[in-house]
């Protein structure tokens, strides 16, 4: 066993054990943080592949942005560890989650057995060119090949800028609550 | 193969330890500037000049009792001070300390790894450096510790923008993220990126300040309103994790602003690694004079200033430079 | 593959030295917790009620918007690997970028998003 493999299956004994946690965690930022271990072992994962820039964006962004923004939200919503998060499911919803379960895991056994162990797929990884997967590579393919994808990718964050303010806004403008008629009115000029 | 794993451990136990000496040192340096820049003496009991204060600091630390508050959320608790330890030391993973030596027959490369997304890399760490502070702050079960952790956290990730960003002109003249390529290329004074990106500078060091929490925006632990912010409720070794954490940032930030803008370990006479030093510490000084002169910022100025300011200038930065590289490419091979 | 490796050493190393150095001085430091001693510290007030209060939710926003921006700052270090190669064109596609977003940051900043109130 050399030392590639073993480098292999220990990221990905953590990236797989880590996500089994973050799911079955009720301590939610306990889950949050399993779910930062996990991306950390895919990152591993991906270097292996020599996708180099692949892995840095997974850290960069999830592991260092979105997974901030969960931490926010989960220390927002006050979610206590052992809080019980609402009613107990209806059974046409477990009926439907179980089914959903199962088909998932038939659609994923079907995609392994279909390129599993293939030797078609080894052919494809000796073609890529020797820098495949570094930075100057992505660039090269993305500002020429993807150009109309990547300028689109601007418009789509446009779009998501502008959800964000009109979530902050939504929330900012509150009406005086009934019964509390003594709130000042310039207090709601200060609010934009 | 089993010998170059060896030469690799050696290096990093070698840096693990200056990189915690130097720590050590740093707290010294800075008790003893601050003194100096205000009319005081600063530690001067343990050794000659004080030079064994922080020994007996570590020392002392050691020997503390650890004091646990009861409604702590124990394993975030436990792990905070620790996320917020090894990120900062892995910066200097990537960071070129000297130039290529030989030592009993050995050629020894003068960084540990050289990897080919080294920025890149750096980027990353740093935007893992948030977890330890905000999930310190949020278990310790007390109200000056969430009020400090959101705080930082919240300032750390809007300085992180521009602080990627600011560096993205020294990339595109350089033309690479590898670290080592990045200090050959400044071989002389002249050559040092910061005659061609003096606003990339200004920009980095002042994100650099803001991501690392130190004055003149180290609201998190503004200890006129919040007594330790997040670190309140913490004491003994976990304490000193979160002290050598925030030091080993700073000299995190002071090295990696050395390798991109001041020509790394180059410089002429002395050994390489003596003038990594020396720069490096140049950098620590200059926080510390920083501290020692400014007054503190307030909170809706900083996040004003990060947004409105830093953010679209270093925008501004990044353009600016693609025109100038273009224009010069221009002139010097005539289109 | 082989630089890769030195930086896992590099992170065992700081991980041991964090286990080290809080074990070794759970060994030698003294545990003497009283109640009155492991109440948090609010300024020698009995604490009321717990820390974990509705805060203000302009950090989830400011969150928000730095992932945004967050994104499009990782597109631009290839941008900035490439550039020697690919000169004019990649700058002109930049600058198209550059100027949706920077629409979106002026947008925020108009309707008082950017505003820490």
């Amino acid at each position: 066993m050399n030392l590639d493999t073993i480098v292999f299956l220990v990221s990905a004994v953590v990236a797989v054990f880590s996500a089994t946690m973050m799911i079955s965690q009720r301590n939610t930022v306990a889950s949050v943080l399993y779910l930062i271990l996990s991306l950390l072992a895919q990152a591993v994962l991906y270097i292996q592949l020599s996708a180099l820039f692949l892995s840095a964006v997974l850290i960069i962004v999830y592991a260092g942005a979105i997974m901030v923004l969960f931490l926010f939200v989960v220390m927002l919503l006050n979610l206590r560890g052992n809080q019980d998060l609402g009613d107990k499911p209806s059974p046409v919803s477990r009926i439907t989650k179980y089914l959903v379960s199962i088909l998932l895991v038939v659609e994923l056994v079907f995609i392994i057995r279909g390129i599993g162990f293939d030797t078609g797929t080894v052919g494809i990884m000796t073609l890529a060119a020797d820098d495949f997967g570094s930075v100057a590579a992505v660039a090269r393919i993305l500002f020429t090949n993807y150009l109309y994808p990547f300028e689109l990718t601007g418009v789509l964050l446009l779009v998501a800028i502008v959800g964000a303010v009109v979530v902050s806004k939504r929330e900012k403008s509150y009406e005086t609550p009934a019964g509390s008629g003594n709130m000042p009115d310039d207090r709601k000029k200060v609010e934009i | 193969m089993l010998e170059v794993i060896l030469i690799s451990s050696i290096k990093v136990i070698v840096v693990v330890v200056v990189l915690l000496t130097g720590c050590a040192y740093a707290t010294y340096m800075e008790r003893k500037v601050l003194a100096f820049m205000q009319n005081r003496i600063g530690p001067n009991y343990a050794g000659p000049y004080g030079l064994l204060q922080p020994i007996a600091d570590a020392v002392k630390l050691i020997f503390k009792e650890d004091v646990v508050p009861d409604n702590v959320e124990r394993l975030t608790y436990t792990l905070a001070p620790m996320i917020s330890f090894v990120p900062a030391m892995l910066t200097f993973a990537v960071v070129p300390f000297s130039s290529n030596f030989t030592l009993f027959g050995y050629e020894i490369t003068g960084v540990i790894s050289d990897l080919n997304i080294g920025i890149l890399f750096v980027f990353a760490i740093t935007s893992l450096g948030v977890y330890g502070i905000l999930l310190g702050g949020w278990s310790a079960g007390s109200k000056y510790s969430l009020l400090g952790g959101l705080r930082a956290s919240a300032q750390m990730i809007s300085y992180e923008l521009s602080y990627g960003l600011s560096i993205v002109g020294v990339i595109i003249i350089a033309n690479t993220l590898s670290m080592v390529e990045l200090v050959e290329q400044q071989s002389s004074i002249g050559s040092w990126f910061i005659w061609k990106q003096p606003l990339g500078f200004l920009l980095y060091i002042t994100c650099a300040v803001a991501e690392t929490n130190r004055s003149p925006f180290d609201l998190p632990e503004a200890e006129s309103e919040l007594v330790g912010g997040y670190h309140t409720e913490y004491s003994s070794m976990r304490f000193a994790q979160f002290f050598i954490g925030e030091y080993g940032n700073m000299l995190a930030v002071s090295a990696v602003a050395t390798t991109l803008f001041f020509g790394g370990w180059q410089g002429p006479l002395l050994p390489p690694v003596i003038w990594f030093l020396i720069k490096v510490f140049c950098f620590m000084f200059f926080y510390i004079w920083l501290r020692a002169t400014l007054p503190r910022f307030r909170y809706d100025q900083l996040m004003n200033f990060g947004w409105k300011v830093l953010f679209p200038l270093a925008l501004f930065n990044t353009l600016l430079t693609g025109l100038w590289v273009l224009w010069l490419g221009d002139v010097l091979f005539g289109g | 593959m082989l630089e890769y490796l030195a930086i896992i050493i590099f992170i065992v190393a700081g991980i041991g030295i964090v286990l080290f150095t809080f074990c070794f001085s759970r060994l030698i430091r003294p545990a003497n917790p009283y109640p009155e001693k492991t109440i948090n510290y609010e300024c020698a007030e009995i604490p009321q009620g717990h820390s974990w209060i509705q805060f203000n939710n302009r950090f989830y926003i400011f969150g928000l918007i730095f992932v945004i921006f967050d994104v499009e700052a990782v597109f631009l270090f290839p941008w900035a690997v490439a550039f020697g190669q690919l000169g004019l064109y990649a700058l002109i596609e930049m600058v198209i970028f550059i100027t949706i977003l920077f629409y979106g940051i002026y947008y925020a900043w108009r309707k008082g998003a950017l505003q820490w109130v």
